[in-house]
């Protein structure tokens, strides 16, 4: 299990990490958590001639909440995520499905940026990132732009990001109402065999607004605009559920892997939809 | 490819070796350094045996490159306590036969030791879920959180009692 071998880079900012990932093109990867990259390197699924690791990067960290906007450094890890009081009193969801994401020795490396950059559609933010309507902040050699992270996610392991752009934050607005973030696994420490997060607000007794996104359910995260709509305007009552969960499994495209065959995944998928949803109102 | 110097405070005291920037961390200690608590179970980053202490997080070095761990303060099993200086840890291990075969004890006692840090008087659940990490093919895990809980609790009487 030994990979093969690279050129070992820790530049302390930025410009120098893009700068080499200009230079080298192709052959250059960015490092953060490592905890997706290296079990790859390890099977030798990735071959990286030159790695540039990017823990001395300061500007890379930090979690900021003000008012009317988070903003989450690309490096801050699930273990930081979880800690942070001030992001738990803005988005309570995010502790609620980091807490799921792995086990400790794993959340204390594994980072935001790395999570949703990976592109692998077990993770479990970038269906997060998607509820919130989160936007990823990328810097290339011709400066910074912003993607939204709903349409970030092209195919497993290809996204909107440029081979020489560096994720650099996240960032979305504070969350209000209930939540939930629901997810089946087989044991601790499993990716996802489906899961879900919701996001829904009240005006009185109707549903004033609602986000509803789900992991491993495809190749990509899939954001359900037609299970959001369901619950708009309505009662949030049975019906109102059942027409929600029903939209958002008309968009997944499960595939038959070790955690089961395609008909037992869309079975689970509408089991965690429905809990979600519930906990939500429940929460709203 | 070329060796670099991997400079690193091991258990208090400042080593520096040279290894490839590939190298993982668990061969590091183990091969170059001669420290053999840490233990390698799966590779794969699912068992915990090889769990270490790095600045302060418990961190599987199966899964660490040595040139990420260059600068880095590591503490492993054998820095907790010794033979001669039981740890509470150890010693509770021992008492509440939280070990049969022992193969993954160095990782689960190095990790209970940062679970205790941060949380000082867990309840067994979370005790469970704090050492989920870790895999043990022997005891069935219930030794090893009541050796745990009795660690925290010896743990917490001393504290009190230097106050
Ligand atoms: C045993 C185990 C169980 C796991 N279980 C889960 C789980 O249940 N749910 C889950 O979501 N994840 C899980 N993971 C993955 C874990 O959360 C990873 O840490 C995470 O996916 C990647 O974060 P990282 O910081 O380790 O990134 P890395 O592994 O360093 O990088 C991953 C990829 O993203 C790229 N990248 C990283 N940072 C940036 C950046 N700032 N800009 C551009 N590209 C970047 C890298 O080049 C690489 O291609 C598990 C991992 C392990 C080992
Ligand atoms: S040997 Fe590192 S986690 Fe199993
Ligand atoms: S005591 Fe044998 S693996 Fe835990």
């Amino acid at each position: 299990m030994i990979p093969g071998t690279f050129e070992y880079y820790r530049p302390s900012d930025l410009s120098e990490a893009i700068k080499l990932l200009t230079t080298h093109g192709d052959d250059a990867r960015v490092m953060a958590g490592g905890h997706s990259l290296i079990p790859m390197m390890k099977l030798r699924m990735a071959d990286i001639p030159h790695l540039v690791d990017l823990q001395d990067i300061d500007a890379l960290r930090g979690i900021e909440v003000d008012g009317d906007a988070v903003r989450i450094g690309a490096m801050v890890t699930q273990h930081e995520l979880i800690a942070d009081e001030a992001l738990f009193k803005a988005a309570p969801i995010i502790r609620e499905a980091a807490l799921q994401i792995a086990d400790p020795q794993v959340r204390y490396v594994g980072t935001v940026g790395g999570n949703v950059a990976n592109g692998d559609p077990g993770n479990d933010m970038p269906g997060l990132m998607q509820c919130l309507d989160a936007v990823f902040s990328v810097h290339g050699p011709d400066g910074e732009r912003d993607i939204p992270a709903r349409e970030f996610y092209e195919a497993a392991y290809f996204t909107a990001r440029e081979d020489d752009e560096v994720l650099t934050a996240v960032s979305f607005k504070p969350q209000s109402g209930g939540y939930a973030y629901e997810k089946q696994k087989r044991k601790i420490g499993d990716y996802a065999t489906a899961a879900s997060a919701v996001l829904i607000a009240k005006d009185g007794a109707t549903c004033s607004s609602a986000s509803i996104a789900m992991t491993n359910l495809s190749d990509t995260p899939i954001y359900s605009q037609a299970a959001s709509d369901a619950l708009i305007g309505s009662d949030l009552g049975p019906d109102a559920v059942s027409a929600a969960v029903d939209a958002a499994l008309g968009e997944i495209d499960p595939a038959e892997d070790g955690r089961g065959p395609v008909e037992f995944k869309k079975h689970v998928a509408g089991v965690i939809l429905r809990r979600a949803i519930e906990r939500a109102v429940s929460r709203a | 490819m070329s060796k670099m110097h991997i400079k690193m405070t091991v258990n208090g005291k400042q080593v520096e070796t040279l290894a490839e920037p590939r190298e993982l961390l668990i061969h590091v200690l183990r091969e170059r350094l001669d420290i053999t608590g840490p233990h390698i179970g799966c590779e794969t980053s699912h068992c915990g045996a090889c769990t270490v202490d790095m600045d302060g997080k418990s961190v599987k070095s199966c899964t660490v490159f040595a040139a990420q761990a260059n600068g880095a303060d590591v503490t492993t099993i054998e820095g907790l306590g010794g033979p001669d200086n039981l740890h509470v840890l150890q010693e509770m291990f021992k008492e509440h036969h939280g070990l049969q075969c022992g193969f993954c004890t160095p990782g689960m006692i190095t990790r209970a030791h940062r679970f205790l840090q941060e949380n000082p008087d867990p309840t067994e659940e979370e005790v469970r879920f704090g050492m989920a990490g870790n895999l043990c093919r022997c005891t069935g895990y219930q030794n090893i959180v009541k050796a745990i809980m009795a660690a925290a609790s010896e743990m917490n009487a001393a504290k009190e009692a230097a106050q």
